[in-house]
């Protein structure tokens, strides 16, 4: 095992390289799944403050003003 | 393709495929390890530094294959307006920066026993390095307007005039005297690496590429939440006036696809 780790003489590079390898590939990994979490978690608080949207839209301006003022200050948190 | 384009198809189908990519990275990267590390003998010249060989040479073919894909979809967003393809490229250009990095790195631990130095301004490191300036340039640009439309579409023509690079890198090592070896795996009559040692590339290129494909299924899935948020809150922020904005019409089809 020891001989394994001391690798030849080289652990000061072999073991770096692998080291800096899966600190970077999981690094990317947790970041990119917190960032799916968080905008999924965004998203949800977004729809569920404004449920109508769609039918807004197609009923125009009047039906949209109606219902914009309270989600606007939904979205901020 | 324009199939694909249906962002409501594109979060079935990456449901139904990321499980795959995610279980054929861990079993890959299992697998790679173990014919890298215990089951691939060292190197008669190089000894146990060989071992770098399996995290720097799929890395640096990943760089390369993450940065060609990137370019595809910037043609693809460009010409087609394809939306999907404008979300791929921004969602793929970290893990590419990921691996570029990577690759210069364990390329700087190998140089060091063996060439005698970290770092020398040949051809080929130098133009891998412009590989990483042009994945942070990209980086920087997409982020760097208010109306992220305009954002990819400079991103987008700046992929495509860096796609020039990459024949480049893979021919520098022919063109110019360097350090660096010339190619031993993607060469003109086959393979001159021993088998023994060609597995292990092999098997950790998969395992990076599985990666590759499980992240960016991933991160696209994230675009495509943060495109529909941008919408919501411009709607909410300006009634259907929010709407009738140029981006907000060309983000009215996505989000309009994930309900349909």
């Amino acid at each position: 095992m020891n001989e394994f780790l001391h690798m030849g003489g080289y652990a000061a590079y072999v073991w770096p390289a692998y080291g800096i390898a899966t600190l970077v590939l999981l690094g990317l990994l947790v970041a990119t799944w917190k960032g799916l979490r968080n905008a999924e978690a965004t998203l949800k608080a977004l729809e569920s403050a404004r449920p109508a949207r769609r039918r807004t839209r197609n009923t125009g301006r009047k039906a949209a003003e109606q219902s914009a003022g309270t989600p606007a200050e939904a979205s901020e948190g | 393709m324009h199939r694909f384009a249906n962002p409501a198809r594109f979060l079935r189908l990456s449901a139904l495929l990321l499980p795959w990519c995610a279980g054929a990275t861990v079993i890959l990267t299992i697998l790679g390890l173990w014919f890298s590390l215990f089951s691939s003998p060292p190197d008669y010249q190089q000894g146990e530094t060989v071992r770098i060989m399996y995290i720097h040479v799929p890395a640096a073919w990943m760089s390369l294959f993450v940065y060609t894909n990137m370019a595809i979809a910037a043609a693809c967003g460009l010409v087609w307006k394809h939306p999907l393809a404008d979300l791929f490229a921004k969602a793929a250009a970290p893990i590419g920066a990921g691996f570029t990095f990577v690759c210069l790195v364990t390329g700087s631990l190998w140089g060091a026993p063996m060439w005698g130095t970290w770092w020398v301004w040949d051809a080929r490191l130098t133009s891998v390095l412009i590989l990483f300036f042009l994945y942070l340039g990209y980086m920087a640009l997409v982020n760097a307007f208010d109306d992220p439309q305009r954002g990819t579409k400079a991103g987008n023509v700046l992929l495509l005039v860096g796609i020039v690079n990459v024949p480049i890198i893979k021919f520098s090592v022919d063109w110019w005297n360097t350090l660096h070896q010339p190619a031993s795996v993607v060469r003109m009559g086959g393979p001159s690496i021993d088998p023994s040692m060609l597995t292990p590339l092999l098997v950790m290129a998969g395992a990076f590429t599985a990666y590759f494909l499980s992240v960016v299924l991933l991160r696209v899935r994230t675009e495509i939440a943060q495109r529909k948020i941008q919408t919501l809150r411009l709607a909410v922020a300006g009634g259907p006036a929010g709407d009738r904005t140029g981006d907000g019409a060309v983000n009215g089809t996505v989000t309009d696809g994930m309900r349909g």
